[in-house]
């Protein structure tokens, strides 16, 4: 009887073995000669780089100090580090020798040249929305690039994460290949927006939380911000903090120019996305904030915007009196000379706190991040910077400023576990 | 290597990434007029324009300027005659003179900001330049007379000779 059973189990595992290897397997395309630069015209390689700029491929793709497209930046994620890849035309540690064909499935499929699966640190579940000519394009681009020779690092997956034929698995629960699907109910501005935000633009990567096996939430969840290395992608959607609404000319200010006078600059790696998309014409521009507008519901929020910046400056204001705790004392000293807002409106190169996504948030990251690093001129506006405080205050230095700024600043309650925060996030700062 | 405007000259530093400008501008470009007071933001002595706009050079490593335009007291005017060090003169503002330079840099940044500024904004702005001889009575009267030929206004009352 125990025989008869275990043979039917081993045959069962050997079937499903069989049908599992049978089911993840996808060929390999043929390996090309790399394509001349003059093969591609001059219009398709600017599409290109268009395409390119709205998918921030080289903000991934390039090692910090690195050759643009070569590849290295890490990823440090809850299942292993791994390493982006080298995407010039390098013949042997590139893409030179894809054909449009391999291009174009691992975008829309994410799968490699020679058949295996690709991790979806990739974004392939974004770039499977893009259109077939804005794939040529980028093709056409990325094949005119200087061909750079370098092997990325190994990713340090553990057994049996690394073994790519299970992305099958993670595939089947979580993606669905497909074009961009317009809305009919909506406008072609819209359209235009919610192709760019979700296919090549890839938002929801960073400001969506993601579940179990690192795919991102969908549903009411999606757009509820997330914390990647450290750093917090606020809300895009209703549930974002900040106290005046992100109408669409704040958002089409912001991602064009890094920062405004009523949120604040752009941080981390958001600072390299508003320079890539400052490359875009300003109609696809408009369109994505047009979209994200709709998104976070600016509309029907019914915020006294004219209050808000008052009461803000008002308490800006107030930090001129001779101020009784320690917070307050370092605020005065190291931070108002650039932070104090006087005037009638908060200006755009002194930035407003109390105005800041950064300080109405539910957790004290990005404000702590800024502080420990500073914003440098890649990230915020293109002539101002933030010097980092790493150095300059302690970990209780930077508690007290924390809530000190968030209880003047807010009406929201404290911050939890704030001296740990600061310290795990102190140990992430890679800055000098 | 970084390399940077200084005062209006391309330079070049060979300092590691991570030295604060401060030194590379006294140490390794000899501009001493830039002055070092506690190295962790809080004294304002090391002032220095970065792109037009005040900042603290001790805690500012010289990678995070590259490329920047950098102004040191000594480039604030060709020949010392900025409305600010004019003012400074008439207001006898200087007693020992270590803060001064850090303290002109700021203001002129606070009278980029806020023109015409009362006294709450100048308090506010000018808080973390500290001057241990308490010169600040006639700093804040050294600002606002420069204000007053900024703007092309009479000088306000109290800050008429006595």
């Amino acid at each position: 009887m125990l025989k008869r059973l275990l043979t039917i189990a081993v045959g069962l595992i050997i079937v499903a073995a069989a049908g599992f290897a049978i089911l993840s397997h996808r060929p390999a395309i043929a390996p090309i000669s790399p394509p001349a630069a003059s093969s591609f015209s001059a219009d398709e390689v600017e599409r290109g780089r268009l395409a390119t700029a709205a998918g921030f491929c080289v903000t991934c793709h390039t090692a910090p100090g690195g050759k643009e497209l070569a590849g290295g930046l890490s990823f440090k994620t809850p299942f292993g580090t791994l390493y982006s890849t080298n995407i010039t035309p390098d013949p042997d540690t590139g893409i030179g020798r894809w054909s449009e064909a391999a291009f174009a499935r691992a975008m829309s499929e994410g799968v490699r040249r020679d058949g295996k699966h690709l991790f979806p640190a990739f974004p392939f579940d974004h770039f499977t929305k893009v259109s077939d000519a804005d794939v040529q394009a980028i093709y056409a681009y990325l094949m005119t690039r200087p061909a750079v020779h370098q092997e990325a690092p190994a990713n340090t997956l553990p057994f049996p994460l690394n073994i790519r034929a299970f992305e099958w698995g993670w595939k089947l629960l979580s993606f669905r290949p497909g074009k961009f699907q317009p809305d009919p109910s909506k406008s072609a501005e819209w359209n235009r927006g919610a192709y760019l935000a979700e296919g090549l633009g890839h938002c929801s990567s960073c400001h969506s939380p993601r579940n179990l096996w690192q795919a991102e939430e969908q549903g009411d969840q999606r757009y509820n911000g997330n914390i990647i290395e450290g750093w917090y992608a606020p809300p895009l959607n209703a549930s974002n903090p900040s106290s005046i609404p992100w109408t669409e000319q704040e958002l089409y200010t912001f991602l064009k120019t890094g920062a405004t006078a009523l949120h604040g600059s752009a941080g981390g790696s958001m600072g390299h996305v508003t320079r890539q998309l400052a490359q875009l014409p300003d109609s696809d521009v408009h369109a994505i904030a047009t979209y994200y507008a709709d998104l976070d519901g600016s509309a029907q929020r019914h915020v006294d915007t004219q209050a808000v910046i008052k009461q803000a400056l008002a308490k800006s204001a107030s930090d001129t009196v001779r101020p009784a705790d320690h917070g307050a004392q370092i605020f005065r000293a190291a931070c108002a000379s650039c932070h104090y807002n006087g005037g009638d409106e908060p200006q755009l190169m002194r930035p407003e706190l109390a105005l800041t996504t950064a300080l109405n948030a539910n957790n004290p990251n990005d404000l702590v991040m800024v502080v420990l690093n500073g914003v440098s001129m890649p990230d915020g506006l293109p002539t101002a910077m933030m010097p980092g405080f790493k150095h300059a205050l302690t970990d209780k230095d930077i508690a007290d400023l924390a809530n000190y700024l968030r209880r003047s600043r807010t009406d929201k309650g404290e911050w939890d576990d704030l001296p740990a925060r600061i310290a795990e996030l102190r140990k992430l700062s890679t800055e000098p | 290597m970084t390399d940077f405007k200084l005062n209006g000259q391309t330079v070049s530093s060979n300092a590691a990434p991570d030295t604060p400008l401060l030194w590379v501008i006294r140490d390794e470009l000899k501009l001493t007029g830039t002055k070092f007071g506690c190295g962790v933001n809080m004294c304002g002595a090391c002032t220095v324009h970065v792109n037009g706009r005040a900042q603290r050079s001790c805690i500012t490593p010289v990678s995070a300027i590259a490329g920047a335009q950098i102004t040191t007291i000594e480039g604030l005017s060709t020949d010392g005659n900025h409305p600010l060090q004019k003012a400074w003169r008439e207001a006898q503002a200087p007693q020992c003179g270590y803060c001064q330079s850090g303290q002109i840099m700021q203001a002129a940044t606070l009278l980029h900001d806020y023109p015409n500024p009362t006294d709450d904004q100048i308090s506010a702005v000018m808080n973390g330049s500290l001057c241990r001889c308490m010169a600040y009575v006639r700093i804040r009267k050294a600002i606002k007379i420069a204000a007053a030929e900024i703007n092309g206004v009479a000088l306000p009352v109290e800050a008429q000779h006595d």
